[in-house]
């Protein structure tokens, strides 16, 4: 390592002065890039709390926790959109993470070499699709599918255990909240699959054929080899995936029904953060009607910061726990 | 061209393009696009009127201004961006006119310094979703809406629909309500009707752009509505006509205020507007639903243009007033090809005569009669 270094010192001085000069440009104008950034982001965040601080004002600690949105009144809570966004990040979680593993396993450990290629680039094409098709896809195909389908199954067995039944109540209306977390689960899937098939490309051929030369079976050289040794990568792809989810906007407002309710059943129509601000945007009349749309904007910059930070620190453990 | 760039390399070795020299150039060079731009191009900016708001009249005033433009060279820019934007953006003064399906209030007029005045009429109504239904086969009227919107009625074969609809099999369905999610002067018409049919609507959720709905579904815009209504069985949505009508949805007969069960169209949307007495609403402040007239549609609005009355470019306020008489002139046939509905010529001279509130600096009013 060391060594290395001394190498790469060496070569950089023979570049002589203009090499020197040309270094100094480069290290100015990339840290006036990374400036930048931080500047964005510093402006995004003043300009969010200012535009919030009306209504945060009015309602205070309460807009966090009611569920009352009425701009005929104005009282405005942000608990049902704060609810929803939450809601469907977790099912599409459920749902995709799972399945993006699955893929990962198979394109790495299992899939013959001539279909490996196709494969993955099918995948990776879904990330390619913008989001406004996966809305009008969910809408016009995918929610009436679920309706006449999948939500009369799930009523007539889920629904009638006592306790989580009330989870999956009501008239089978195609849109709500689980379309929505169905759909953002096939959009996080490419990027979570993606990073997965990547990390598990890295592990050493050595070490899996150590572990099949030991008599271990391929399911637990994924467990037991495979998955240990790339867990940080795979905790950063779930993370992306889970930061995408949150944020999405056109295709859950297509299909989550963009209802201001908090209800019980999943099956039922709700709306999130994002979905709320699409559509009530343009014609907030109100400045405090405006105000406390902005203030959702923050609560969804704090919610994603949150996860940020949690998944950082998550990573350092487990570096930890792997140097240790 | 290259010898040139080559000696106009200056001392601090970098290359041309990267040159402070070159830059003041681009800069000069650009501002003299921009000044030459400006002396040729004057007469054609004066010429181009600039509107934004409704979403629901982008139709025919993109109609109108293309004829306009044809027969007059003037332009006209209208962003559709709706109602709540067109409201702030000639607050603003942004534009040289604002769109709203909302009409507002006269003290809210009077504290902007606005007048404003309706071009068109529009008729919304209910459309459903139901095996076996057809167009204009089932009969609604505002309780009974009122009952659905508020979540008492759920299911279809209740009684107070079955009552209205005697010959009509109805099925167990639950009712799917579809609502606009976006803010909407459609909303507004529609949950103005509610409360003035149902004294428990206008206790609980009351009327505007957007309101707190009770139950149901929400979609974006008139095509969100129609699409989630016709893909829902059971639904039951309310659109504007126009909507309805090209996208082939099923929409419901409807009793109106004098007991009449009508059919949508042209004609019952006119008789809403003819009944209205625009004379003496002040502002123009009218909403045209549930009005009375045996032949009269109950859910009918008609859509508004926004101005400031103390106008700082006259020359431009007067292009726009011209622009609106032309169209309440000429443009009737137009308007009735796209299913609005025009207004009568005695409403006219009524908003015709209003304008001369708007006055230019000199506290002249810009508008002088079509005679100019």
């Amino acid at each position: 390592m060391a060594a290395e270094t001394v190498v790469i010192r060496h070569e950089a001085t023979r570049g002589g002065r203009a090499g020197a000069v040309g270094d100094v440009l480069f290290r100015s104008l990339t840290f006036l890039f990374a400036l930048f950034v931080l500047l964005i982001l510093g402006g995004v965040l003043v300009a969010l709390a200012d535009g919030a601080l009306p209504a945060l004002r009015t309602f205070g600690f309460s807009f966090l926790i009611d569920e009352v949105w009425n701009p005929v009144t104005e009282k405005f809570g942000a608990l049902a959109p704060i609810y929803g966004t939450l809601v469907t990040s977790a099912i599409a979680m459920l749902v995709g993470i799972p399945v993006a593993f699955g893929v990962a396993v198979f394109i790495t450990e299992i899939c013959p070499i001539w279909l490996k290629r196709p494969l993955a680039t099918m995948i990776e094409l879904l990330a390619a699709i913008p989001s406004i098709i996966y809305g009008i896809w969910g809408l016009f195909v995918f929610a009436p599918f679920v309706q006449q389908y999948i939500q009369p199954a799930i009523i007539n067995t889920f629904g009638q255990i006592p306790g989580i039944g009330a989870l999956f109540a009501g008239p089978p209306l195609g849109i709500g909240v689980l379309t929505a977390g169905f759909i953002l689960a096939i959009m996080v899937l490419p990027f979570i699959s993606s990073i997965m098939r990547d990390v598990f490309e890295t592990v050493p051929a050595m070490l899996k054929e150590s572990a099949y030369g030991l008599g271990a079976t391929r399911t637990e050289v994924v467990w037991q080899v495979v998955l240990p040794y790339t867990r940080i990568g795979v905790v950063g792809g779930i993370m992306l995936g889970l930061g995408r989810a949150l944020g999405e906007t056109m295709a859950v407002t297509f299909v989550i029904g963009n209802a201001h309710r908090i209800t019980t059943s999943i099956l039922q129509p709700g709306t999130t953060i994002s979905a709320s601000l699409a559509n009530e945007f343009t014609e907030a009349v109100g400045d405090l009607y405006l105000s406390s749309l902005i203030a959702l904007g923050l609560i969804l910059f704090v919610i994603t910061f949150i996860v940020l930070a949690f998944a950082k620190l998550m990573l350092l453990r487990l570096q930890k726990q792997a140097g240790g | 061209m290259m010898n040139g760039r080559l000696r106009d390399r200056d001392l601090s070795g970098l290359p041309y393009w990267l040159s402070m020299e070159r830059t003041v150039r681009a800069f000069r060079i650009g501002f003299l696009g921009l000044a030459a731009a400006a002396a040729f191009g004057f007469g054609a900016w004066a010429a181009e009127i600039s509107g934004a708001g409704a979403t629901f009249p982008y139709p025919i005033y993109a109609k109108w201004a293309e004829a306009y433009a044809a027969k007059t060279g003037v332009k006209m820019n209208y962003q559709s961006i709706g109602s709540g934007g067109g409201i702030a953006q000639i607050r603003a003064k942004t534009v040289d006119f604002g769109a709203s399906d909302m009409p507002l209030k006269p003290e809210d007029l009077q504290k902007d310094g606005l007048t404003q005045f309706p071009p068109v009429v529009g008729g919304e109504v209910m459309v459903v979703n139901l095996p076996g239904v057809q167009a204009g086969q089932m009969t609604l009227d505002g309780p009974t809406i009122a009952d659905i919107y508020l979540g008492k009625i759920a299911k279809w074969n209740d009684p107070a629909i079955a009552k209205l609809n005697p010959g009509l099999k109805l099925p167990d369905t639950a009712i799917a309500v579809v609502h606009r999610s976006d803010g909407s002067g459609t909303t507004f018409i529609f949950t103005d009707y509610l409360s003035k049919v149902s004294p428990e609507w206008k206790d609980k959720v009351s009327e505007g752009t957007s309101v707190q709905w009770p139950v149901g579904i929400g979609g974006k815009g008139n095509e969100g509505v129609s699409a989630l209504t016709s893909r829902t069985v059971g639904g039951i949505g309310y659109v504007e006509y126009a909507y309805a009508l090209q996208n082939k949805l099923v929409h419901t007969k409807l009793v109106n205020h004098d007991g009449a069960t009508l059919e949508p169209g042209i004609k019952v949307f006119q008789a809403a507007a003819a009944n209205a007495d625009w004379k003496n609403a002040p502002g123009f402040y009218l909403i045209l639903t549930n009005q009375p007239g045996k032949e009269t549609w109950p859910i009918t609005g008609a859509t508004f243009i926004l101005m400031h009355k103390k106008q700082e470019k006259p020359d431009r306020a007067k292009e726009v007033l011209k622009f609106f008489d032309w169209a309440y002139r000429n443009g009737a046939q137009m308007a009735e090809a796209l299913d609005y509905v025009p207004m009568p010529p005695n409403a006219v001279a009524i908003f015709e005569d209003s304008w001369k509130q708007i006055v230019g600096p000199d506290g002249k009013p810009v508008w002088d009669g079509h005679s100019s």
